[in-house]
């Protein structure tokens, strides 16, 4: 009586064949829905698969010329044609460095204020202005990182690193030099308020996903608000907290606009975080349009498939942490 | 079936809107040029209906799309040489000018206060010359009071046909920067900060007290930089104005370089500012759409004649009459259609 092939209005046919015609549909239907959405999972890899080719057989010269030679040089050269990624490497690396120090600590912050403790009056309004600093478009965050943001830390923060660690040894190189306003740490900064959307969003998200039943018992046995937040909420949301962490990562390896407009665009490699450098996406978008000559273009290119490489090195990275965890927990 | 005719009809429709379309010029190439040749096309569309269509992808991209015959014509900054012209079959002419000018922000130098020569330049680029009270910088200017403040370099992050030009000069008046920088549209500054684009090393300038870097003209009026006046070749000091990078280009010998590939920096002349940059346009000797290139050479020899002004307001500087008559007879000469004929005559 539940047979689901019998309830159908067409029943003019003997109930039998009915049935066997009903089911054939279905399974047609069946069929038809595996396919596309295989075809819709092999469509991705397929897009991946062509993205690493297109970008190998891209690089394929400059790689062929300069071997592991591109990755430990520093020299960009256009005019004699000698090319090494180092210099935007090592940018890449560090702002997208100093905007996670900043990011995770504050958006972690944020997202336990608004579940935890915040009044629920003010829990909408803060929600909302973060998804709002996530809708932004990066060249606005440029502009205003050229014009508002670099001549304000020119005149207060950087001369205020400088004076204060000038005397201090190891300090004293890292925030050397005359305060331009931009340079790698303006670039780290902007990346900061960036990515900051990203981790908070994600990290309110799945702290609302932690059951109450947890914290109230833990409440229960006397665990101050602290206790609760690094022992149940913290631990319970982990795999999320570290997806959260790795998409804004991935926001800061691979932003562009933002980062040309402040970073100063230097292909050098300085010790200070004052001075100008750049980074892989910013050099590919300064240079790709006037790039004259197969090797200059091909090494561009090579950037491009560094990059990728990072970030595929940065999403190994994290799903071997959150296997370690897993284990330890096991344990 | 219902597909079918759908697809019938589309394929109906594109076949009557080509012949439309090929009225349409299209171009691809240097960003410089970009916005005269915008103002023009407006204006050439509002006169003859016939519109331009200028992707400014930047010179590079340009010179690649030209080869690929994808556009009508190419347009680049850095000029092809003679065995690259002949080798694609191209045709290259010059279509309007621009200057390229040093500015400068230190404190109580005002426009055209500041003095400087090339070798003196090259050396403040070079990151030789570290300071503004530099022995170098006050011999050119022993009326001047000089801060002794540090001079921070400004360039071009991009690669661009301003900087082509700029290095180009440097690499004339100094022997120590073509040997250890040289001259293309980028190259591996010594030292200094890159900016995006003119208005990124405008900007730049404008925010950091003792700085020095180079843009177009235009940006500098605009933006009311300081600029500084150069020693030419003849050793005169010049401002950076119209006047000037016209004498730059009549004191020029463009039959000098194949397809007038000559670059306009360090020209003779009293008068002559010494970086004078022409932007350049590439075009098919047998072209594969001759009703297009047709259509092309007649909006460029019309652009010669009466888009002077417009070229003016915008702070370009058109062609001397000389060079156009050069341009146009080649054209009558070198760009064929199919059957042989010249798709170019002065008469039409």
């Amino acid at each position: 009586m539940t047979d689901a092939s019998l309830q159908a209005p067409t029943l003019l046919l003997k109930p039998d064949a009915a049935r066997a015609s009903r089911l054939r549909s279905f399974r047609l239907k069946d069929n038809v829905f595996r396919h596309l959405t295989r075809a819709s999972a092999v469509a991705v890899l397929g897009i991946l698969s062509g993205v690493i080719l297109a970008l190998v057989i891209g690089s394929w010269l400059a790689l062929s010329t300069f071997g592991i030679d591109f990755l430990t040089t520093e020299s960009w050269n256009p005019v004699t044609e000698k090319f090494g990624a180092l210099a935007p490497i090592y940018g890449t690396v560090v702002t997208s460095l100093i905007a996670m120090l900043i990011a995770v600590p504050v958006g972690l912050g944020i997202a336990i204020f608004l579940t935890e403790l915040c009044p629920p009056v003010l829990r909408r309004p803060i929600g909302v202005a973060i998804e709002l600093l996530a809708g932004i478009p990066s060249i606005i965050y440029g502009i205003w990182g050229l014009f508002v943001f670099a001549p304000f830390l020119q005149a207060t923060l950087q001369p205020a690193l400088i004076s204060t660690f000038g005397s201090v040894p190891i300090l004293s190189t890292v925030f050397a030099g005359p305060p331009y306003g931009i340079g790698i740490l303006t670039a780290g900064l902007i990346l900061a308020i960036m990515v900051l959307p990203f981790v908070t969003s994600v990290s309110r998200d799945v702290f609302e996903t932690v059951p109450a039943v947890l914290k109230e018992a833990a409440y229960g046995v006397g665990c101050t608000r602290w206790e609760v937040i690094r022992r149940i909420v913290i631990p319970y949301t982990r795999v999320g907290l570290v997806g959260g962490v790795m998409l804004g990562l991935g926001r800061a390896l691979g932003e562009t606009m933002a980062v040309t407009f402040v970073i100063g665009n230097a292909h050098r490699i300085s010790g200070s975080i004052l001075a100008p450098g750049t980074t892989i996406s910013a050099s590919i978008a300064n240079e790709f349009t006037e790039a004259v000559g197969e090797l200059y273009t091909s090494s561009l290119i090579a950037l491009g498939l560094i990059l990728f490489i990072i970030t595929f090195i940065v999403l190994a990275i994290a799903r071997l942490m959150l296997l370690r965890l897993e284990r330890q927990q096991g344990a | 079936m219902k597909l079918n005719r759908i697809f019938g009809a589309v394929a109906a429709t594109m076949l009557m809107a080509a012949p439309a379309l090929a009225l349409d010029i299209s171009g691809a190439g240097a960003t410089f040029p970009y916005p005269v040749y915008a103002k023009w096309a407006e204006a050439y569309k509002k006169e003859t209906g016939v519109g331009l269509n200028y992707q400014s992808i930047g010179s590079g991209g340009g010179i690649k799309q030209i080869q690929a015959k994808t556009v009508t014509f190419g347009a680049t900054d850095a000029p092809l040489k003679g065995d690259q012209l002949e080798k694609a079959g191209l045709v290259q002419f010059p279509m309007v000018m621009g200057g390229i000018v040093p500015v400068v922000n230190v404190e109580g130098v005002g426009p055209g206060d500041l003095t400087l020569d090339g070798p003196t330049l090259a050396k403040i680029f070079m990151g030789e010359i570290k300071s503004w009270d530099d022995p170098a910088i006050k011999k050119l200017n022993p009326e001047a009071k000089l801060p002794s403040s540090a001079i921070a370099i400004v360039h071009r992050s991009d690669g661009s046909g301003t900087t082509f030009n700029f290095t180009n000069y440097l690499s004339k008046v100094s022997p120590d920067w073509k040997e250890k920088v040289g001259s293309a549209t980028a190259v591996q500054w010594p030292t200094g900060l890159g900016g995006k684009g003119n208005e990124g090393v405008a900007n730049y300038v404008a925010q950091t007290k003792g700085a020095i870097g180079y843009v177009e003209y235009a940006y500098a009026k605009q933006n009311k930089l300081a600029h500084a006046k150069m020693i030419n070749k003849d050793g005169k000091a010049v401002e950076p104005v119209i006047k000037s990078f016209q004498a730059a280009a009549a004191n020029a010998d463009w039959s000098a370089e194949p397809g007038f590939g000559i670059i306009l920096t360090d020209e003779p002349g009293a008068d002559s500012w010494p970086i004078t940059a022409a932007t350049f346009i590439l075009i098919h000797k047998q072209p594969k759409d001759p009703a297009a290139a047709t259509e092309a050479l007649k909006f460029f020899a019309w652009a010669y004649k009466g888009g002077a002004e417009m070229a003016e307001a915008l702070d370009y500087i058109p062609m001397p009459e000389k060079v156009v008559s050069e341009v146009q007879s080649v054209w009558a000469k070198e760009i064929k259609g199919a059957d042989g004929q010249a798709l170019y005559s002065a008469t039409n």
